[in-house]
């Protein structure tokens, strides 16, 4: 039973890995940047959300509706500065630029918000309740929703690429960007909105996350981004679905893991996807264009 | 592209190909004189002093090899915090079985450079900034397990033993000898190394990847090279930081921030030069003395000059210094210089290539 259990813990902690995975396949399949700065600013996020709750005293589920819009208001800002001026000087520059964004946010949190760990939300019942399935498997409220939650992401981000005309829009750009340019699309702008769309999922990971556990400075790279990278390569680049399969596999990986040793969570992960790194490097589902 | 075919009988043709454009026989000279003055140090300085300077040893190893690895060979590594952990464990483990620290030195280097060929198999298979998250997810891979080993400190880590027999100030002075020699091997390895075959293949495939593949470049033994030198050198220096602290703990010798600090001091004192790197660990070593009473604020400083640096002057300090005095301490080019000019042409001559060498390279 427990080992049943554990399996069920690891599927609905995959929605959660899929859903730190989102923004950083998005990044990767419009503007091919890979943003080492991904998971920091998902701990930004989660930040933000305690800092606006502390002061207004909001709900923290309205928080959501504050943290998400401000995360991407800021993803624009920073495509359109940072992020597309070192696109325009290479692939070597974009990783430079984002990892050093990643270490001065990660030590600037360190500077100005300690290195303690904080929790959103804790006295909720969505986050502190549980229903039981028999006797012994305890699944968490909070873990159902955030599994949804990354379920409509990842359906909403799908319908959004390949039926809407803005996701067109997007594609074209990614595909040739000049070329799109000279039909007339402003790709900087569309990338620009491309960013807004993955910071906001970043936003969501990064508030669900601390929901769920804690955040502390060091969370954005030693689980956010490496976890996130994980579901990506294990799922396979460049397939959303993909993602979602990577997120559980690793999810299940590392709850299997945890039960055979407690200490061996995330250590288990990670040779799942060494695993996959050598057997098959293409991800678990076909390569294909999502973008 | 002018390809000449053996650099040594073109002079006849009305021109030459050499090395730099002056005599570098001083620059040699020079360096020999300010690596004998270091030596000597431990004998006129204060022991914190050299404690200072062993640092610097260590970020100006930790970047020059960084600096092969992402300048040359185009590999943005973002984990080579794995082999500054593997070299301390390696200089921890020998250490626990009796050896001394500084005998174990060596034996970590190379360890460590025989580490790096089953992961860079693991890592090739991806590439530039997947490349770079998967470094980064082995360095935290190899941790996690080092860390299951109680004997050799589990998680917490344990104090190097084997300075019993040694006094204070002979740990500190050879401490410090350690640190010099690392960092002038590591110098003299990439110099060398560039200025033979593997600088010309790298060189090919830094102007174009697909043209160096189609003239025979052998690029991916290249890379498996700079990654296995880059492996060996980064655990010599994580060998001298554990040697330096007198203790190996996990989250420390493991830590991303030495990535940071090589990155960040290569992009600052300009990456794809030798030069580049000791000016950037100058900067760094200043940054790092005057806020050390500020916390995390210096690698804050040192990031944002980063980012600035890699935005608005891509060939960073050393850059500026060269556009202005043309000058290399390291050349490792060539150039091609009619007879008669004296070296008197304006502008930078393309380092030539030789047709043969890249075929077979």
């Amino acid at each position: 039973m427990a080992w049943v259990n554990a399996i069920i813990q690891g599927v609905l902690t995959g929605g959660l890995y899929a859903l730190f995975a989102c923004g950083l396949s998005l990044m990767f399949g419009v503007m091919k940047v890979v943003n080492l700065a991904h998971g920091d600013l998902a701990v930004v996020a989660g930040y933000i959300a305690i800092g606006i709750i502390a002061v207004t005293h909001v709900p923290v589920l309205w928080s959501f509706v504050i943290v998400v819009p401000v995360m991407a208001v800021l993803g624009y800002a920073l495509q359109r500065t940072i992020i597309q001026g070192a696109l325009n000087r290479g692939v070597l520059t974009t990783l430079l630029v984002t990892f050093g964004l990643s270490i001065v946010i990660e030590n600037a949190l360190l500077q100005f918000a300690s290195a303690n760990s904080r929790s959103i939300g804790a006295s909720l019942t969505l986050v502190r309740d549980s229903f039981s399935l028999g006797s012994q498997i305890q699944i968490g409220y909070l873990l159902v929703v955030i599994f949804a939650a990354a379920v409509i992401v990842l359906l909403g981000l799908q319908y959004f690429l390949s039926a809407s005309k803005y996701g067109r829009l997007i594609r074209a750009s990614a595909d040739d960007p000049e070329a799109a340019q000279l039909a007339g699309a402003d790709y900087r702008h569309v990338f620009g909105i491309a960013a807004a769309i993955a910071f906001g999922t970043v936003a969501l990971a990064g508030m669900a996350y601390g929901m769920y556990s804690q955040l502390a400075p060091t969370t954005g790279t030693d689980t956010i981004l490496l976890f996130a990278f994980a579901a990506v390569v294990i799922g396979g680049l460049g397939s959303l679905w993909g993602t979602l399969l990577g997120g559980v596999v690793l999810g299940v990986a590392q709850q299997i893991g945890a039960q055979i040793n407690i200490s061996d969570e995330v250590l288990a992960g990670y040779i799942v996807f060494l695993a996959v790194l050598v057997l098959r490097p293409q991800g678990l589902t076909a390569r294909r264009t999502q973008s | 592209m002018s390809v000449v075919t053996d650099p040594a009988t073109s002079s006849a043709a009305g021109f030459r190909v050499t090395r730099s454009r002056r005599n570098v026989a001083w620059t040699g000279a020079v360096a020999l004189v300010v690596v004998v003055v270091l030596a000597m140090f431990p004998y006129i300085v204060y022991s914190g002093t050299t404690a200072i300077l062993v640092q610097a040893f260590i970020v100006l190893t930790l970047a020059s090899m960084w600096n092969l690895l992402a300048g040359y060979g185009g590999l943005v590594s973002v984990g080579q915090q794995a082999f500054v952990g593997l070299g301390a464990y390696f200089v921890l483990i020998l250490a626990l079985h009796g050896a001394s620290p500084f005998a174990a030195l060596p034996v970590a280097a190379i360890g460590c450079g025989v580490a790096a060929f089953p992961l860079w198999w693991l890592v090739s298979r991806l590439r530039s900034g997947y490349f770079a998250i998967a470094t980064w997810v082995l360095a935290a891979t190899i941790m996690l397990f080092i860390e299951r080993f109680s004997s050799i400190g589990g998680g917490t880590g344990m104090p190097l033993p084997g300075f019993a027999s040694l006094s204070p100030t002979l740990i500190t002075a050879y401490t410090y000898w350690a640190g010099l020699a690392v960092t002038v091997a590591a110098l003299l390895a990439i110099y060398i190394l560039l200025r033979g075959k593997l600088g010309l293949v790298l060189t090919a495939i830094r102007d174009d990847e697909v043209a160096a593949r189609s003239s025979g470049a052998r690029v991916g033994l290249a890379r498996l090279l700079v990654f296995v030198v880059a492996g060996a050198g980064c655990g010599a220096a994580g060998a001298v930081l554990a040697i330096s602290q007198l203790q190996v703990q996990p989250s420390a010798v493991f830590s991303v921030n030495w990535t940071a600090e090589m990155a960040f001091a290569t992009i600052i004192g300009g990456i794809g030069t030798i030069e580049g790197p000791i000016i950037g660990t100058a900067v760094f070593m200043v940054l790092q003395q005057t806020l050390q009473s500020y916390n995390a604020w210096y690698l804050i400083i040192f990031g944002l000059v980063a980012i600035v640096v890699a935005l608005f002057a891509r060939r960073g300090l050393w850059g500026l210094v060269d556009a202005r005095l043309n000058l290399r301490l390291f050349p490792v080019g060539y150039y091609l210089r009619l007879n008669g000019e004296n070296g008197s042409a304006k502008g930078r001559l393309m380092p030539l290539r030789r047709g043969r060498e890249v075929a077979d390279g």
